[in-house]
């Protein structure tokens, strides 16, 4: 077997994603242009798959890599042979009839944009499940088939079926994924490799590996839920709640393959174990038969069809299981012929809806005298279901019997082809009364609505299928033999020698099982009446309230849960956490080796003492006038300034800078917020709580304290070094603390300041809420009873914050300017010249302030990430990764030579992101503040000495 | 010779700051309290500076103009606070 390396594989698998863009644009110039969009998309990938065709059946397998993310082992790597042939062949060429078929089925109301979107969107993500390689990327093409059948089931969002049965399908189906997930991970551990390549090749490893039984289990029921064997058959039904071309593509052709497809893929690796062959072969027998044995009941035409769609993959998961390569080409055969008739069943039980407005089979009857065509070709397609002789369906039930005659289970050689004959006859007994009740009988008067033949672009899809069938059904081996091979081949990954295929056999076991089954079902039908009436008094478990309850009640105890660890109480999760955290100190300690720190203690001065005491006293003053809220902020200002100080008593000099400057913006901030909010603190709690949090805060402030004094009475080596030898021969500055946060550590600091950004835009969208909601309301009905001074923008204020502006904004430009050898730096010089704008809003009030304001804070915010962002980007144009810098020095006469680098621009980006997101959260709070009907100034005082008669205020 | 005259300064410095937050823990109203921490912040530059000369470094003193800068805005907000209830109106 050679392998080709060819990028037409990726492009494949690339056009469906590539054509979802279009249907949603191109519908603004009408339906056909719509679907056309979509189907030259499915065509051209479908020409292409043809192009590589010929080598494919040869033997020869194509494959393409891409390096997605190689430490994960996650790659972009394409594979095809004849597996993955028969797939892709599938999904594109059903998925063209079903374009076809959906652009004449859909009503004018229906957005018919959306449905092709997610129509692409699905086929390029079942494309990528049947191309992938790499596991790890099949699982996750798995999952976006997962979501996109969501969105297809629930594509009617006005019906409530939709929408649940969409939940349900998304429920089932994502859970398997969660399970193959951690399936696939196993199975890349035992392989060695996550590549299908390589895993095929494993299968002693694989089998001996003791990973092997959780492996295989968490695999299989990704595969069983997807393709909805039992006991996860029930969502499939209630996914039929979408549209019709939706059930044919994604609930017959596709995506329920996708398990079966799954476990075809596997084959080679998982099989021949006693484990595979009872889990599986066992599972799809019982799915076949129950699935089968409830179809014949379903009055609703799609339900019939979709509980016979879930006793067909149980018949082929069964294949599958016996393990024997006979069984697992019957397997390959039978997905074709399914595919085949059930899509093109599925169509004329549209048609049928489509022309009668309804789906229940009770209410019609006598459909062929209306609609000869579509009789027909129910008739063809619904005989091949059935298994009627010259008809595809025929063929792969024929050697289906076969297997199954030849297996034993448990040492009985009976059971399994005793049930998979009730299976077969079961399925003919409703293939027929999908013909008989719809079709034949007299023709009534009481049809919902007067049916007739639909026009040509309707039947046009199902017409060809059934002309498929016939042809598989008359000349097997002419029309599928050879493809038949390559697919066998590539399931089973030998070289098998089949015989030709052929409608007659002569006298086998399996001929007369199936006599027996057609003779049975034709009986089962002739008994419907009596039989249903059994049927119906037979207790059934409602398989969706099931599912329902078990939600709810998950729901519940996750609620319940939730509710009780997360009750919105702020001081009980600290109190959680200290608890939690000093705990966790304490056991530590006393299970560990504690050696007391051997470094020796600094000197300490008078100056340290009284810092000490400061801090302590400060501190201590908040818990004792903690309820006065005016206080504590005075408070809290006294220990951000002692803070500052002891940063510069241990040679920190940016972050008491930063110190500083944070200082005053959170002080106007909490000074802003406390205008709205009561003055006071009530007391809320007993005292024996207020004892026990009192002795928390106590034990955990001595352990911060203790693990601080034993963390720093020792030697430890940290990356300090590194930064210390590397700043300056690296970064280019000598300010250790600059260099690290915007060039070893810029990543961080980009990620920062777009965090930042961020924040700000949340505070300005809650704001902007709130002034709609009904705290709105509040504020306008704000009254005032303090009494206030009449005086709002004071001259003193007004000419002292104008003459500190420019001062200030100096100070700023100075501090960014030095930040890359000296303290400072972007992130401070952004804290000064807010500090510097919000001084004259302070002054002269917000709506003078704001008319002097010529951009956006919004702005600033997009500006600074973006100059941050295109600086890292700029390192991509000389080949280096993203945000290395460069640096170098300029001498310009008669200024002292002085160094420019990119950091510098990055270090700009920071500074234009802090000013935009400081002012844009005070901008903010403070217009909370026109909504409590404050009048507003348009003078920079309300009393200016030089315009006397001047009136300075309006109303805001 | 300075050593000590810097040394002396320092203690007197570090005296006011205790008796401001001394001041600022019994103070009969917030005006009080604020008019402490003002004062505090005078001090607090004062002690920055004299701990730079001590150190013999002007690193420090770029902290210090934050301080003498920032001290004011800090003041004139919970002053204007107390006068107005809404600091930027």
């Amino acid at each position: 077997m050679t392998a080709h390396l060819d990028v037409t594989l990726a492009l494949i698998a690339a056009l469906p994603f590539i054509g979802a863009v279009f249907p949603g644009l191109m519908i603004r110039a009408g339906r056909d242009a719509c679907a056309m969009s979509a189907g030259w998309a499915t065509l051209s990938a479908f020409i292409l798959l043809m192009t590589l065709a010929p080598a494919v059946w040869h033997g020869e397998t194509y494959s393409f890599r891409i390096n997605w993310m190689p430490m994960l082992g996650l790659n972009a790597n394409f594979r095809l042979d004849g597996l993955g042939f028969l797939f892709a062949t599938m999904i594109l060429g059903i998925g063209m009839l079903i374009i076809l078929y959906a652009r004449f089925y859909l009503s004018r109301s229906d957005p018919m944009g959306q449905f092709y979107v997610y129509l692409m969107l699905f086929q390029g993500a079942m494309l990528g499940i049947v191309l992938s390689d790499n596991v790890l990327m099949m699982v996750v093409f798995w999952e976006l088939t997962s979501l996109s059948s969501f969105l297809l089931i629930g594509y009617w969002k006005h019906t409530p079926d939709g929408r649940q049965g969409a939940r349900m399908a998304l429920a089932v189906t994502g859970m398997g994924g969660l399970a193959l997930i951690a399936g696939m991970l196993l199975l890349g551990e035992a392989a060695g490799s996550y590549d299908l390549t390589d895993i095929l090749q494993r299968r002693e490893a694989i089998q001996a590996s003791p990973l092997y039984l959780p492996m295989l289990i968490l695999i299989l029921l990704g595969a069983f839920t997807k393709s909805a064997q039992f006991p996860f058959h029930f969502w499939l039904p209630h996914a039929m709640a979408a549209p019709t071309p939706v059930s044919a593509y994604l609930h017959s052709a596709t995506m329920v393959k996708a398990g079966l497809f799954l476990m075809a893929r596997l084959w080679p690796v998982l099989s021949g174990t006693d484990a595979w062959f009872y889990i599986v072969s066992t599972t799809g027998l019982v799915t076949m038969v129950l699935g089968a044995a409830i179809a014949i009941f379903k009055d609703d035409l799609k339900a019939l069809l979709a509980y016979s769609t879930v006793s067909h993959l149980g018949l082929i998961t069964m294949l599958l299981g016996f393990g024997t390569t006979a069984a697992a080409t019957a397997a390959g055969f039978h997905i074709i012929n399914h595919t085949i008739f059930k899509a093109a069943l599925f169509m004329t039980a549209g048609i049928v809806d489509h022309e009668t407005h309804t789906r229940s089979i009770k209410r019609l009857g006598g459909l062929r005298h209306l609609m000869p065509i579509t009789a027909t070709l129910a008739i063809i397609t619904a005989a091949s279901m059935a298994g009627i002789p010259y008809f595809n369906g025929f063929l792969s039930k024929e050697m289906m019997l076969e297997s199954a005659a030849h297996t034993t289970w448990d040492g009985n050689g009976l059971l399994v082809p005793v049930l998979a004959t009730i299976g077969a006859l079961l399925s003919a007994a409703y293939s027929f009364r999908y013909i008989g009740h719809v079709f034949l009988g007299p023709v009534r008067d009481d049809y919902p609505h007067k049916p007739h033949d639909p026009g040509f672009g309707l039947w046009a899809a199902p017409a060809f299928l059934s002309v498929l069938v016939l042809a598989i059904g008359i000349f097997p081996q002419a029309v599928v033999g050879s493809f038949l091979q390559i697919v066998a081949d590539a399931i089973t990954g030998q070289h098998l020698h089949m015989h030709p295929l052929k409608v007659w056999h002569g006298l086998t076991p399996a001929l007369l099982m199936s006599a027996i089954a057609t003779v049975g079902g034709l009986a089962v039908l002739l008994a419907f009446t009596p039989l249903d009436r059994l049927w119906e008094s037979l207790p059934k478990p409602d398989a969706k309230r099931i599912f329902d309850r078990m939600v709810e009640t998950s729901h519940d105890i996750c609620g319940t849960i939730a509710n009780h660890m997360h009750d919105g109480q702020l001081t009980r999760y600290v109190a959680i956490f200290a608890t939690g955290t000093v705990a966790a100190g304490i056991i530590a300690f006393v299970t560990g080796d504690y050696l007391p720190g051997t470094r020796d203690m600094l000197p300490v001065d008078l100056i340290d003492v009284v810092g000490t005491i400061l801090v302590i006293a400060a501190t201590a003053s908040i818990v004792v006038f903690h309820r006065s809220r005016l206080l504590v902020l005075v408070l809290i200002g006294i220990n951000g300034l002692v803070v500052s100080l002891i940063f510069v008593r241990f040679s920190a000099p940016d972050l008491a800078m930063t110190q500083v400057t944070v200082e005053v913006v959170t002080l106007i901030l909490l000074l802003l917020a406390l205008h709205f909010l009561p003055k006071i603190t009530p007391r809320e709690t007993s005292w024996a709580r207020r004892g026990r949090d009192g002795a928390i805060a106590i034990a955990a402030g001595l352990a911060v304290g203790g693990l601080a004094f034993a963390l720093m009475t020792r030697d430890f080596s940290t990356i300090s070094g590194y930064y210390w030898e590397n700043a300056k021969p690296g970064g280019g500055g000598t300010n250790v603390v600059n260099v690290i946060l915007v060039d070893f550590r810029g990543y961080d600091t980009f990620g920062e300041i777009i965090v930042l950004g961020i924040a700000a835009l949340v505070i300005f969208a809650l704001a902007e809420a709130l002034m709609n909601g009904r705290a709105s309301r509040r504020l306008a009905n704000w009254e005032v009873t303090q009494r206030y001074s009449r005086d709002r923008h004071p001259l003193m204020m007004v000419v002292a914050t104008r003459v500190m502006m420019p001062i200030v904004l100096m100070v700023g430009v100075y501090i960014f300017l030095r930040g890359h050898n000296q303290p400072g730096g972007g992130f401070i010089a952004g804290l000064v010249v807010a500090i510097a704008l919000l001084m004259q809003y302070m002054a002269s009030g917000f709506a003078w302030a704001q008319d002097r304001m010529k951009f956006a804070y919004h702005t600033f915010i997009g500006w600074g990430v973006m100059i941050a962002g295109l600086t890292g980007i700029g390192a991509w144009f000389v080949g280096r990764p993203f945000l290395t810098s460069a640096y170098g020095y300029v001498h310009i006469e008669p200024i002292e030579e002085f160094e420019l680098a990119t950091a510098m621009a990055f270090d700009l980006g920071v500074f234009l992101a802090v000013v935009g997101a400081v002012m844009l959260a005070l901008y903010c709070l403070s217009r909370i503040a026109r909504r409590t009907g404050e009048t507003v100034n348009v003078t920079p005082m309300d009393f200016d000495p030089s315009h006397p008669t001047e009136t300075t205020q309006e109303n805001g | 010779m300075i050593t000590y005259a810097l040394w002396f300064a320092a203690t007197c410095f570090s005296v006011a700051l205790l008796l401001n937050v001394w001041r600022i823990g019994v103070a009969p109203g917030v005006v009080d309290r604020i008019l402490a921490l003002d004062t505090m912040v005078v001090n607090a530059i004062a002690l920055l500076n004299i701990y730079g000369l001590l150190e013999g470094t002007a690193v420090y003193f770029e902290v210090s103009l934050l301080i003498a800068m920032f001290g004011f805005v800090s003041t004139v907000a919970y002053c204007r606070f107390i006068l107005r209830g809404n600091i930027i109106e």
